[in-house]
């Protein structure tokens, strides 16, 4: 299995066609949110407003609700009742622009995922997958945004490795440089260090908190023994589909503590 | 950016990936080839069975093929929960469906430009003559196979028993295109050959309806 040999130098939110580095972030507001699969409720009235630069963990046991929640914020899935509204707000001012807010199909291209599993092609190799992508979001120059990604990630040396022969650590690095090409103001990171040695764990804390400094809006479902948790500034916890604790106006710290105590 | 482009972007990872793992083709192709070698030495036709009964075996062998084959075109895409990368794109789900009818069309397609040719050997059908007549009935009715077979392969792949629901779901729907299909190359193999046209528009009509049915319900389709 491959090392985690080049580390990465930097993942920047660097922004979609033009280049421009992430001017603008994005606010999202769950309002009275409902996700049933049948007769199971995945989400029961969420009310969550998210403000532009805010690094959210989402905690919560198995089941809680978690990944539906992100998976709604993602417009994977649909909430059954309720909506989300996505607000671009610039970073400089902070203020929020009115209106509506931003309709499906323009979210989508600020937004960025990373998964619980990699969404990534294991037949292609990392350039073709970083390609592919950078195609779908009709990116200017998608083979310069592709050697660029491959350099930001560490991954430069294996442009042409097939994604089934990477580690998990690279295919995360992969992933994370997917979901981040098109310069996403919003990302969304379901698990992310799931099945990540300590290097691998310590370069997704760092690239997180170098996006967190750029100022782009995180929401990132995980545990909370995860290293990256120090990077929160807010933490919401959820249980049987409902928001039983957050910190909105305070340090999640004590919140933070105390689940990792109870763990 | 415009549903073709975006479908054309799907299209060209699906013929690269299948280029790279070649299962898909492989498998279509010796399957059909096994049906057609097999019914050939069973039946030992004479030549006025051959027309009579050659187009319902070609056609069978085509939509058994192509029910093995349409199964994991989004059966990979769930293995790695890729369709959730190309759902996060900014495109439209039309366009991903689009992309995979098109690449299913290709591979079938370079199936039945190589089984053809055996098969009218094996057969003693003579083509010549009717060729294009026949590319034109052959392009119908794999276009309807397909846009049906990736609409169904995309609804089963939700199911449990994906493997097994495919073929049940599609079917008893691809009869009438079955028969469509089946009686406009028959007209073509009988003597003289003619086309009939009535069985060509139905086959059309198949196409079209089934194409508009699937960009109506694709964001359905799609989701989880």
């Amino acid at each position: 299995m491959p090392a985690l040999s080049s580390a990465p130098t930097s993942i920047t939110t660097s922004n979609t066609k033009s280049g421009v580095t992430g001017s603008r972030s994005l606010a999202v507001s769950f309002d009275g949110v409902e996700k049933r699969f049948g007769a199971l409720f995945a989400l029961r009235g969420i009310t969550l407003d998210i403000q532009p630069g805010d690094f959210v963990a989402l905690l919560g046991p198995n089941g809680a609700g978690k990944t539906t929640l992100l998976r709604i914020a993602a417009h994977l899935s649909t909430p059954t009742r309720g909506r989300v509204k996505f607000t671009a707000a610039s970073r400089s001012a902070g203020a929020r622009e009115s209106g509506d807010g931003i309709p499906g199909d323009s979210a989508k291209r600020m937004i960025g995922m990373v998964g619980h599993s990699p969404l990534l092609y294991d037949d292609l190799t990392a350039a073709e997958n970083l390609k592919l992508f950078a195609q779908l979001y009709a990116l200017d120059d998608p083979a310069a945004f592709t050697a660029k990604a491959l350099e930001a990630s560490g991954l430069a040396e294996r442009a042409n490795g097939i994604v089934r022969t990477f580690s998990r650590g690279m295919r995360q690095r992969l992933a994370l440089a997917r979901a981040l090409l098109h310069g996403p103001s919003l990302l969304l990171l379901d698990e992310p260090g799931t099945g990540l040695d300590r290097q691998a764990a310590a370069w997704l804390s760092e690239t997180l908190a170098r996006l967190r400094s750029e100022g782009c809006t995180m929401i990132m479902s995980t545990h909370a023994r995860s290293e990256s948790l120090e990077l929160a500034t807010r933490a919401v916890l959820l249980s049987g589909g409902r928001i039983a604790e957050d910190t909105r106006d305070g340090d999640p710290g004590p919140l933070l503590a105390r689940l990792r105590s109870e763990n | 950016m415009s549903t073709a482009r975006a479908a054309s972007i799907v299209l060209a990872k699906e013929l690269r990936m299948e280029l790279r793992t070649r299962e898909l083709l492989s498998a279509t192709l010796i399957f059909a080839l096994i049906v057609v070698v097999m019914f050939s030495y069973a039946f030992d036709p004479t030549p006025s069975e051959s027309r009579r009964y050659g187009p319902g075996l070609l056609w069978i062998a085509f939509l058994f093929a192509g029910s093995l084959m349409l199964h994991p075109s989004f059966a990979r895409e769930q293995a790695s929960e890729t369709m959730d990368a190309l759902r996060l794109a900014p495109i439209s789900s039309f366009a991903i469906l689009l992309g995979k009818m098109a690449a299913n069309f290709v591979f079938l397609a370079v199936a039945e430009a190589i089984l053809v040719p055996i098969f009218a050997v094996l057969y003693d059908v003579p083509l010549v003559g009717i060729l294009w007549r026949l590319i034109l009935v052959l392009a119908l009715g794999t276009l309807g196979l397909v846009i049906a077979g990736t609409v169904f392969a995309a609804i089963s792949a939700h199911s449990r028993m994906r493997e097994l629901m495919l073929p049940l779901l599609l079917l008893p729907v691809l009869a009438p295109l079955l028969v469509a299909a089946v009686q406009a190359t028959r007209s073509l193999m009988g003597d003289p050959p003619s086309l009939d046209r009535a069985w060509v528009a139905f086959l059309a009509a198949f196409d079209v309806i089934f194409m508009t049915a699937s960009w109506l319900v694709c964001d359905f389709l799609l989701e989880e």
